[in-house]
């Protein structure tokens, strides 16, 4: 019924995810601090209320027996409970990883959009000024402190122009009913659509411009460099002696050929972007997952940890195998 | 062609540039920290989560006063205290209601056995709501209430009362903090019935005055005013909690009127709000001390001399300057100046390299030593800037021969190594909890503190813990002064740590904002707070 190639790459699914639950059961328990301590903080407990709550966060049995117990969960896709805020930390991943899926979609989509118009723009434009200029542009764009950057657009933008908000998902004074999750999808069906959709989307300007810089820079430069090798092969200068146009040499026969590494940028960088958002997330207070992350790593809450690494682990193994089926279709050298 | 293009361009430029209004109407907006950890103050330590729940859902038998230490009444009217000390009783005002929300609607107003109850969920392992949301009661533990309180015994519908297992004067302060914020008994039955009972925690339920309307993790919380309030509606009606991390990110928020109050700002910022006619900065002396605590247990440490030294080389003025950017005072005892009992006679050790050099050569370490200070990885009011404050440290103890190597952990691992004792001498600090001198020097210098783990200087020293203990017991406050004082001058003698300073604590507000007056504990009540129109 399934081809044996199926049955193979769904085994070797299934093993890297096994891999994956043991990394993130293990890699955050070799890590020093203990979470009963942590959340006692400074004070201190007694040894006998120290056992008590250890015991009461099931940390008291042995490492097996607390990962067969994980395990167990995963496999009934129950993530368990955050030891801080005791709600399922299913549901918590969900409402995170909404409002990173919008800000990253966002950021890519300018970074996609604007790095490969530069790109081209800069490779048929080589060596010139405007080329330079894109050039240098895109190393201080990539070389950017994101927090300082952030900051310096608030300073500009919201406090001293006055154009956009300071941060947030939307305005406090407009309250949102959460259907998708997703901010902009959600004020259209809200009670005053229009004014709360577009007070969403100013929300979500400013942290998508900083979370689109240093992708923006690396695919411009991914582009351009690309390109301009695309540019020397044959088959182009066939193209230019047949007579075609500029814009059909670049668009229907150079673009395809030269979009292949960039797709492998965009690929790595989208992954990057779900979990990597630390800083921006914190400097515009967006609510992703990075921050989750990051905050629960502090407080070594253990299940939110787990699943957290699990879950997103589990997605960038689907975006990579999704990026495999787009390289497929860019180069139909790797269809055999 | 170019007209509709034109056309779109503008309809795009004021979608994006058109600011939605701000500011509105009868809602105050705080710009917190942090996310609450849940909304039960009983599961929780820290001052988000206190300032979201017990602060604004709940309310306590007794309360500190607006702005002060001073233990008042709350929910009980009165309380009197037996001979022995043993017995406090407690008489509950009447007709106070719990909040009626899309939940739960109360048929009863407040009485002792939500009392009961709410402190039995701590205490009693049997009890049906204990482990309910991996209940650990963090606080109520590390402040030894567990075994103090040895029976709760309801007198009549409107009174309480607390059998104790020995004499303790702060146990009436205690129950003014967070932990003992009462919740309805009512409710619970009422999600036991249902099987849902850890919504007890979530969808919260008291007396206090905000309702909680809406939360939205690490977003914003949502409240609005309970009409039916004891002491009266709130004059705020829609009260904000706009979460916002980043602390510059707050002072710009403040500044552009998206918040009314900031928490935490940052010290750097301060000058800076001063300057800002639309701003206002309240500060008050904080009940904190920072200090460096020296490890007694490892040699030389455990020479009082050698600590001595220690303390005379250090230069703690510049600290103040550098560090707290003068927004703090020089501490010379554990407990901050703004806690009754503090020994204003104890005399300043002042920064003297030669009596240092002095006091180490009677140690008998004329050459001086080699030693480790871990410095603090987090910044906190009490200590900024840990590292820099080693980094100073390194160099005056340099000039009496003492090299210092400085180590850190991340905040969690620093912990739990310290309360090990595996450090030398260590920065730390400590925020009062309910004004009480014994929540300075006995939970951080007593005996029992070592084997908790709260005593990092592992200094048990039995006439300075003798001291403490009697104090405790007694509940004449002029007796118990007396001998907080005399504790304070065995503490300056033995110098288990350095107190390095007391740090000035700010909140940052929108002149438009009356009401408002900072807690000494840190914490955010709105009840009188409201926005002058």
């Amino acid at each position: 019924m399934f081809s044996s190639g199926f049955i193979g790459k769904l085994g070797s699914l299934l093993f890297t995810l096994w891999i994956l639950s043991l990394v993130s059961f293990f890699l955050i328990r070799l890590i020093p601090g203990d979470p009963v301590r942590i959340m006692v903080g400074d004070r201190g407990v007694s040894e006998e209320s120290y056992q008590e709550i250890k015991s009461n966060l099931g940390l008291d049995k042995p490492l097996p027996v607390q990962y067969f117990v994980y395990l167990k969960k995963i496999v009934s896709f129950d993530m368990g409970t955050s030891f801080i805020t005791r709600v399922s930390v299913w549901k918590e991943f969900k409402e995170k990883f909404v409002a990173t899926f919008e800000l990253s979609f966002f950021a890519m989509f300018i970074a996609v959009v604007l790095g490969l118009l530069l790109g081209i723009y800069a490779a048929v434009n080589r060596g010139n000024f405007i080329d330079k200029t894109l050039m240098t542009g895109s190393v201080v764009g990539f070389s950017m402190p994101i927090f300082w950057w952030g900051l310096i657009l608030i300073l500009y933008f919201s406090v001293r122009w006055e154009l956009t908000p300071v941060s947030g998902r939307n305005s406090v004074f407009i309250d949102i009913e959460s259907v998708t999750g997703l901010m902009l999808i959600d004020s259209l069906l809200s009670s005053e659509p229009w004014e709360a959709f577009k007070d969403s989307f100013q929300h979500l300007i400013l942290p998508s411009v900083v979370l689109a810089t240093v992708p923006l820079a690396s695919i411009a430069r991914m582009t351009r460099s690309s390109f301009i090798d695309v540019l020397s092969e044959d088959y182009i200068r066939t193209a230019y002696s047949k007579g075609l146009s500029r814009t059909q040499i670049y668009f229907k026969h150079a673009l395809k050929n030269a979009l292949l590494p960039v797709i492998t940028v965009i690929g790595l960088m989208m992954g990057a972007l779900l979990t990597g958002a630390i800083l921006t997330e914190t400097i515009f207070s967006w609510p992703g997952l990075g921050r989750w992350l990051l905050s629960s790593v502090e407080s070594r809450d253990y299940p939110v940890i787990q699943a957290g690494i699990f879950l997103i682990g589990s997605l960038v193994m689907i975006l990579n195998f999704v990026i495999d089926i787009l390289y497929k279709w860019v180069n139909p050298r790797l269809r055999v | 062609m170019k007209s509709i293009a034109k056309f779109f361009l503008t309809q795009i430029f004021l979608l994006v540039f058109t600011v939605a209004a701000y500011g509105k109407g009868s809602h105050f907006v705080y710009c917190s920290e942090a996310s609450p950890k849940i909304f039960n103050p009983q599961l929780a330590t820290d001052g988000p989560t206190f300032n979201a729940s017990s602060r604004a859902i709940y309310d306590r038998l007794v309360e500190f006063k607006k702005g002060s230490t001073e233990v008042v009444p709350g929910l009980a009217e009165s309380w009197s205290v037996s001979k022995d000390g043993l017995k406090y009783n407690f008489k509950l005002k009447k007709g106070v209601w719990f909040q009626t929300t899309k939940y739960f609607t109360p048929k009863r107003p407040l009485n002792a056995d939500d009392v009961i109850w709410s402190f039995n969920r701590m205490r009693l392992s049997s009890h049906p709501y204990h482990k309910v949301n991996q209940g650990t009661y963090e606080y109520f533990r590390s402040m030894g209430m567990g075994k103090l309180i040895k029976v709760i015994k309801k007198v009549s519908d409107y009174e309480v009362q607390f059998q104790l297992a020995r004499r303790e004067s702060p146990f009436l302060a205690n129950m003014a903090m967070d932990f003992a914020s009462i919740l309805s008994k009512e409710y619970a039955d009422q999600l036991t019935k249902t099987k849902k009972m850890a919504s007890i925690d979530l969808k919260p339920v008291g007396t206090g005055p905000f309702v909680l309307d809406k939360y939205v993790k690490d977003t914003i919380i949502r409240y609005s005013a309970h009409p039916k309030y004891f002491r009266g509606e709130a004059k705020t009606k829609k009260l904000i909690f706009s979460i916002t991390p980043d602390a510059s990110v707050r002072f710009q928020k403040l500044k552009r009127g998206e918040c009314h109050l900031i928490a935490e700002p940052s010290p750097i910022d301060i000058d800076l709000m001063k300057k800002n006619p639309k701003i206002s900065v309240k500060e008050k002396p904080g009940l904190n001390v920072g200090y460096i605590a020296f490890n007694v247990e490892k040699k030389p440490l455990n020479n009082a001399k050698v600590r001595q030294a220690i303390r005379a080389a250090l230069n703690r003025e510049s600290y103040i300057k550098s560090i707290y950017k003068g927004y703090a005072q020089v501490a010379k005892n554990p407990i901050p100046p703004t806690i009754w009992s503090y020994n204003k006679n104890v005399k300043m050790t002042s920064y003297d390299v030669a009596k240092a050099k002095k006091l180490l050569n009677e140690a008998g370490y004329p050459k001086g030593f080699k030693i480790s200070l871990w410095t603090l990885p987090v910044s906190r009011p009490y200590n900024p800037n840990g590292k820099k404050m080693g980094e100073l440290i390194q160099e005056d103890l340099k000039k009496i021969g003492i090299t210092v190597e400085l180590k850190t952990y991340k905040w969690a691992t620093y912990l739990e190594k310290a309360s090990k004792g595996e450090h030398e001498m260590i920065q730390l600090g400590w925020s009062g909890d309910n004004g009480d001198p014994d929540n300075f020097l006995s939970v951080l210098l007593g005996c029992d503190a070592v084997k908790a783990g709260s005593n990092y200087a592992r200094w048990c020293h039995k006439p300075f813990d003798k001291l403490v203990n009697q104090a405790k017991s007694l509940t004449s406050q002029s007796q118990r002064e007396k001998l907080y004082k005399k504790a304070q001058l065995v503490f300056k003698e033995q110098t288990p740590w350095v107190p390095v300073a007391h740090a000035t604590v700010f909140r940052a507000l929108t002149n438009n904002v009356q009401g408002y007056e900072m807690s000494p504990f840190g914490t955010e009540s709105f009840y009188e707070v409201s926005i002058k129109k």
